[in-house]
């Protein structure tokens, strides 16, 4: 048990600190001892605070749009007797799956200024164009992209709120409005405002959307500023540490206080009852109009750009739909993507990087969720705080934080696929701990005891008895870490060296070379399998009674 | 007084419908508190919502007085924030975001305009109920900060505040641990007599609806099955699922042998002949089944002097100790029978006894 044990915590110690110790040490000493040269020299950039400020305006727009829908379409498809609720609750999902890459070149197919869908049927109704290589078009993106998240929180936080608190202030005469405002709302006010900080965080970690949306225009974000620094040659570390520390500051206080509110909140839960089945809220007559908003809105965000991106990866070169264009239909793409040169390579390092980092990870979090929740060891919330950590470093930072470690350490992992196996680690564990926790707390501790009872060592009644327990909820984080894993770039962009490519940066690669169709090909093909892998996971995950938290894209950051 | 006519109310499960709420009528006399009582998914719960506006029947009238609240006949259906009722729901639902004087007070806040008073008005409204439950003490600590009991008693007067003339109690005490369940029940009870609020109280628990209430109704699978006094329906059970619902009973299976002019019928049964009273009409030659409370079984021992319809001999073949009386099994031929006695009249295994069943404690239920 302590070989097992022992072994699980200096890995754990190792992922969580190495990265950020060198990431601060790089940034704070030079040659000649401590320095805050490389803050002085990010600083006195001419656009620094234009740089900041477009963050700040980026990440805070974002996230107010992706509330505004998400809580919207929560409450909607919770609380009232809105129409077709199964078809709108899974559209809504949906982006969650796709990689975000491929989300943002979808909507610049719908609505590039020249060329985009929209904008020519916007044209032809002598409107617009409605520029999306700009700030608007960028917080547009990113907030579409964030609406699900707060849907599944605002959903959960709705559904586990006692129905008889709303009732009874319908039983003291309070009208539907008066209930919203004076009762629903204050009671999911630290949901809200949990859900307003975690997309807060999101956001500024956001890479894709400043980065494709944001570069052309010159509009500049931190991550963006960071791949900026770090892309081209000589890599210029001073000024991209300094960023990413100030993108981890900021970060780390949106955790904390994120985790402060999820510890008070919890003095706010009151007894509830059995759990009478709430009483759906009668739209009346808004229930048409509405039923056709939340279907409009899965129709146009959902649907739409997963068709556009079909479309185009059957044409030559993008063209919008058009009667010329459906003449031009053909498999080319499909055919140049298999030709490509690195594409089976790639293909293969996404699935090995996934399915080992996946496997590594669930064998991790189970012996360390064991220690967290079954035991009394003093100090296993370092641990449990230990797993989590890597949630507050943004992809991008982890691959700056990698950078630092393995360019000066003696370990030759650089330009192997090991730095992106151990950057993955790093960065999924949080997610991999989150399904492993929560499904040991679902099992009892006697059946473990009564193992040991019965002559079992440590080890044989974690391997025969804990272990197989837990296995549908590994399963299902499995499956999960798979999925992100391919489906995220911010991690692989800085670390990844030729011949080392992943699916996610083939896209992008595709994407710096213009060959748009082609990379709606590959596109298509990775939406299929995903969804695939996603429903697959659902699958498990409502056979286990996890029916959201296998489609939930994050472990909260408050559960550090 | 509450009216409730031909009340039906069914959900839909996936496929099927499930029928909750079968033609359920009945009446509560103002001031009295009436019990729906019986098992989980009997319907109770969805009758009290029925009343409450917060589930839509799709038959039936409810009134209170001459106030139609629902009748499927006009179609007339008052929302549930109109019908100006009390209700205590069973998580109490305390609004964890408000001090005490901010729960008992929101519905006199929300009144229409024009009907709310005014804040000194609230004050003194807030402070007098607060008395009345005894909570005037914390009337500014946030609600959550109280303990169970202290909460189901917000609780109680922010139902009480507007005066409503009716009260809704959906299983108020089964939140509380044993001990403060008693206390909370006699002064539940005590409330509801000082302030004469006519009252309908759903439990499942026997010894609750028997102690607090004036009537009892007694539900199953969607439908009433008796209505009667707590002593009514102790004593005189009319089906054999009341007898079994209500305390423990013993039941001997016999059919009718004949029935006397007073309306008593003597039944035979395998272990003797009884008579029995019944509410109900049998003819000779029914099946029926006798119904009897252990503790109104005596016991003697010794066999019987003589043999008499309701006089039996047996043998004690189990006894258990249960604080304050014995219990014990006494064989009669093929029949058992409990009884239960105070321990200084109890009897030792392997002894001969006879019971004695008072034919005004034996009640006729039909058989199955």
């Amino acid at each position: 048990m302590l070989l097992v044990v022992g072994a699980v915590l200096l890995i754990v110690g190792y992922l969580a600190l190495t990265p950020l110790g060198y990431l601060l040490w790089g940034t704070f000493f030079d040659e000649g001892g401590f320095t805050l040269r490389f803050f002085e020299e990010a600083l006195s950039q001419q656009d620094f605070a234009e740089v900041a400020l477009t963050s700040f305006a980026f990440s805070g727009g974002a996230t107010v749009l992706a509330m505004v829908i998400g809580c919207a379409l929560a409450y909607l498809l919770v609380r009232t007797d809105i129409a077709l609720k199964r078809v709108i609750f899974a559209g809504s999902l949906v982006p969650l799956i796709v990689p975000s890459i491929l989300q943002v070149i979808s909507w610049i197919f719908l609505l590039a200024p020249r060329t985009g869908f929209l904008n020519r049927i916007a044209a032809s109704l002598s409107l617009g164009p409605f520029d999306i290589f700009s700030l608007p078009g960028m917080i547009f993106v990113e907030g579409m992209g964030l609406a699900p998240l707060v849907f599944l929180l605002m959903a959960a936080a709705l559904r586990s709120m006692d129905p008889s608190l709303e009732e009874s202030a319908l039983m003291s005469g309070a009208n539907l409005n008066t209930v919203i405002r004076r009762v629903t709302l204050p009671i999911v006010r630290p949901a809200l405002f949990a859900a307003l900080l975690i997309m807060g965080v999101h956001s500024l970690q956001a890479f894709e959307t400043p980065a494709i949306l944001g570069i052309p225009d010159g509009t500049w974000t931190f991550t963006s500023r960071i791949w900026n620094s770090l892309h081209g040659f000589p890599r210029e570390f001073g000024p991209a540490g300094a960023y990413s520390v100030m993108l981890l500051a900021l970060t780390g206080v949106g955790v904390f206080l994120h985790s402060r509110l999820t510890k008070r909140s919890t003095a706010w839960q009151t007894v509830t009852g059995r759990g009478y089945r709430p009483r759906p809220i009668e739209l009346g007559r808004w229930r048409g109009p509405l039923t056709a908003a939340a279907l409009g809105y899965v129709v146009f965000v959902v649907v739409l750009p997963l068709m556009i991106m079909f479309f185009a990866s059957f044409q030559p070169y993008f063209a919008a739909i058009s009667v010329a264009a459906t003449e031009n239909l053909s498999l080319d793409n499909y055919r140049l993507i298999f030709e490509r040169r690195n594409i089976l390579r790639s293909t293969q390092n996404s699935l090995v990087l996934g399915i080992s980092s996946a496997t590594f990870i669930m064998f991790l979090t189970a012996v360390a969720a064991w220690l967290v929740v079954r035991t009394r060891v003093a100090g296993r919330w370092v641990v449990d705080n230990l797993t989590f950590l890597p949630i507050v470093v943004p992809g991008l930072v982890m691959g700056v934080a990698l950078l630092f470690v393995y360019l000066r350490h003696p370990v030759p992992i650089y330009g192997t696929l090991w730095i992106l196996f151990i950057a993955f680690l790093t960065k999924y564990m949080p997610y991999g701990m989150r399904f492993a926790s929560s499904s040991m707390f679902q099992i009892g501790v006697e059946l473990e005891e009564s193992a040991r009872m019965s002559g079992a060592s440590w080890w044989q009644s974690f391997r025969r008895i804990v272990l197989p327990l837990l296995f549908p909820g590994l399963i299902a984080g499995w499956i999960y870490v798979l999925v992100v894993s391919i489906r995220e770039l911010s991690t692989a962009i800085l670390v990844y060296s030729p011949g080392n490519e992943v699916l996610a940066v083939e896209i992008w690669e595709l994407w710096q070379d213009g060959r748009l169709t082609q990379l709606a090909a590959l596109g298509t093909l990775m939406v299929v399998a995903l969804l695939a892998l996603a429903g697959l996971a659902y699958k498990i995950g409502s056979r286990i009674g996890i029916r959201e938290t296998a489609l939930e894209p994050a472990p909260l950051p408050g559960e550090l | 007084m509450l009216t409730v006519e031909k009340l039906s109310k069914s959900f839909a499960d996936g496929q099927n419908q499930i029928v909750a709420v079968n033609d359920v009528s009945f009446e509560v006399p103002d001031g009295k508190l009436f019990t729906l009582l019986g098992p989980s998914g009997c319907g109770k719960t969805t009758t009290l919502r029925c009343i409450a506006g917060l589930e839509s029947p799709e038959r039936g009238l409810i009134k209170v007085d001459d106030r139609v609240f629902f009748s499927s006949k006009t179609g007339k259906r008052i929302k549930p924030n109109e019908r100006g009722l009390g209700m205590l729901f069973q998580s109490y639902a305390i609004w964890p975001h408000m001090t005490v004087y901010d729960n008992v007070a929101f519905p006199l806040v929300v009144e229409r305009r024009g009907q709310r008073r005014s804040k000194a008005a609230i004050r003194e409204r807030v402070e007098k109920v607060l008395t009345t439950v005894q909570l005037q003490r914390v009337a500014d600590r946030p609600a959550t900060d109280l303990s169970g009991g202290q909460q189901q008693r917000v609780a109680l007067a922010r139902a009480l505040v507007l005066e409503p003339p009716l009260l809704l109690l959906d299983e108020p005490l089964s939140n509380l641990d044993a001990k403060l369940r008693g206390d909370m029940r006699l002064e539940l009870k005590r409330l509801q007599r000082e302030i004469g609020i006519t009252t309908v109280y759903v439990t499942h628990d026997q010894a609750e609806a028997l102690a607090m209430s004036n009537l009892v109704a007694v539900m199953s699978e969607g439908a009433i099955q008796q209505v009667g006094s707590p002593r009514d329906i102790y004593s005189r059970p009319a089906s054999r699922f009341v007898a079994d619902f209500i305390g423990s009973s013993n039941f001997i299976e016999g059919s009718i042998e004949q029935r006397d002019p007073d309306g008593c019928y003597v039944v035979r049964t395998a272990a003797g002949l009884l008579r029995a009273s019944s509410t109900l009409d049998y003819s000779v030659g029914d099946t029926a089944v006798v119904s009897i409370r252990p503790e109104h079984v005596e016991l003697k021992l010794g066999a019987p002097p003589s043999t008499e319809p309701n006089v039996w001999g047996g043998i004690v073949v189990m006894r258990g100790f249960l604080g304050e009386a014995f219990d014990h099994l006494v064989a009669v031929g093929p029949v058992q029978v409990r009884a239960r006695t105070n321990p200084a009249g109890s009897v030792s295994r392997d002894e001969k006894v006879t019971i004695l069943l008072p034919s005004d404690a034996c009640s006729l239920v039909p058989g199955d």
